[in-house]
């Protein structure tokens, strides 16, 4: 049973497959409304989410399914010990397919590797989080009108923010992408990141802990949250922790159409106050978000049933 | 048992010097009720220095867990004072309960029914990574 637990799992040329679903979706949604009639999905939520949850259940209620929802590990069989595998063999007696999120890392794998029916991984932990990246990738494909030659910046945590191993890795795929990775010494991206993905497939990048510079070149910028947790020390922290908040003056010297998005939730890395610029795309995001979740959900039933 | 002379049993050869006591312990042969001769720092021409690990016993041995930790080491198969079979090892694609995921995050801490599968993902470094959380694989 086809399931997609990892953005790896889906080839790029499914992934352009996604977006045109996607997008005719946004153009024709009466074509769809009851694309998944008699269809069930099973939202297993087993630590908190606000939008992805409500994400994948307007999805389904968009194409015209129902939704069987659990959430909190508290309120589930699992508060009684019961296994990831024993829950996924379950709920595959009822639903038609499964969008799982759970704490721990390598969940949805296990899911997958149980269930008879197709699993979405809606987030394992730190670790994937693939519907994400599409949301991401309909953003940049919506404001840029393409995936080629585009200067993509990241911003902030980039050693423990799974949404931007998994961006750098699908956007990676496309030709003439250039990287420009902007965070702090301590929070760099991963060497297994850097070397399997960067390096090897000869993509050029930067490495720099200048956000203000970095800006004028890039056609999108990828903010995430430095968090505090995150270093070793609190000084450390004092120190950089304004560098990566996004304001409306560091904008002045930037491209006129620069896409800037975050995978939210935000806390203070991006101002309130550049909401209004007409450059930020993060609230278009969590739209995104639900078309390719829709986009998903149809192909692999469609899957499934073959 | 005399360390130069097995009649019927397994000679693990050429183990990059410091490693035979990890192959020892991988392959369980502490649980085994088994002679069992542990030779380190031995010169060899070949590499300068090579750990030896001679079983006294006609026992399976798992191939797989030699390729993990040393793919250069040889195991020689001896029946009644002489060679028979000589096999060169190989890493493995895949490890199937031999070491454990270390991440405190990984399923596998919780769900400990779970086989603790690790992927080969880096020949050239020998990298293994956990099949569930991506972890590197640490052998200590």
């Amino acid at each position: 049973m086809r399931s997609v637990i990892d953005i790896r799992d889906l080839s790029t040329e499914e992934i352009d497959s996604l977006i045109s679903v996607a997008l005719d979706i946004i153009d024709n949604p009466d074509k769809y409304a009851e694309a998944c009639k008699r269809k069930k999905l099973a939202t297993l939520f087993f630590e908190p989410s606000t939008r992805t949850r409500l994400s994948f259940e307007a999805a389904m209620y968009e194409l015209g399914g129902n939704v069987l929802s659990v959430t909190g590990a508290g309120t589930s069989s699992a508060a009684k010990g019961e296994s990831v595998a024993d829950t996924a063999k379950t709920v595959s007696c009822y639903a038609d397919i499964i969008a799982m999120r759970h704490p721990k890392e390598g969940a949805a794998l296990v899911a997958a590797n149980n269930a008879s029916i197709p699993v979405i991984n809606a987030g394992d932990g730190g670790h994937n989080h693939p519907t994400q990246t599409l949301a991401d990738l309909l953003t940049i494909h919506r404001e840029k009108g393409r995936f080629s030659d585009l200067t993509v910046g990241f911003c902030g945590d980039l050693k423990f923010g799974r949404t931007v191993h998994s961006l750098i890795n699908a956007i990676t795929r496309y030709p003439g992408i250039k990287l420009v990775l902007i965070s702090p010494e301590e929070l760099k991206v991963p060497g297994y990141v850097k070397n399997d993905v960067i390096i090897r497939n000869n993509i050029p990048y930067e490495e720099t802990n200048d956000l203000l510079s970095a800006i004028p070149k890039l056609d999108v910028l990828y903010m995430t949250r430095v968090q505090r947790e995150r270093f070793f020390n609190e000084e450390d922290y004092l120190r950089l922790k304004d560098s990566y908040i996004l304001e409306p003056s560091k904008l002045t010297n930037a491209k006129k159409d620069l896409c800037i998005m975050h995978p939210l939730p935000r806390v203070n890395e991006i101002s309130v106050s550049v909401d209004d610029d007409p450059r930020a795309c993060y609230f278009k995001q969590v739209l995104n978000g639900k078309y390719m979740r829709m986009a998903l959900i149809l192909k692999l039933l469609e899957e499934a049933e073959k | 048992m005399n360390i130069d002379s097995i009649k019927d049993g397994i000679v693990i050869d050429h183990i990059k010097a410091g490693c035979a006591m990890k192959i020892y312990e991988l392959l369980g042969l502490d649980k085994q009720d088994v002679s069992v001769a542990i030779i380190k720092n031995v010169s060899s021409r070949k590499l300068g220095k090579k750990d030896i690990i001679k079983v006294d016993a006609d026992i399976p041995v798992d191939l797989d867990v030699i390729g993990f930790i040393d793919p250069d080491a040889t195991v020689n198969i001896i029946k009644d004072g002489v060679l028979i079979k000589k096999y060169t090892v190989d890493m493995p694609e895949k490890l199937v309960n031999v070491i454990s995921c270390k991440n405190p995050r990984c399923i596998t801490t919780c769900e400990q029914e779970l086989a603790q599968i690790f992927n080969l993902t880096d020949r050239e470094n020998k990298v293994y990574r956990c099949a569930y959380c991506e972890t590197k694989a640490s052998i200590n």
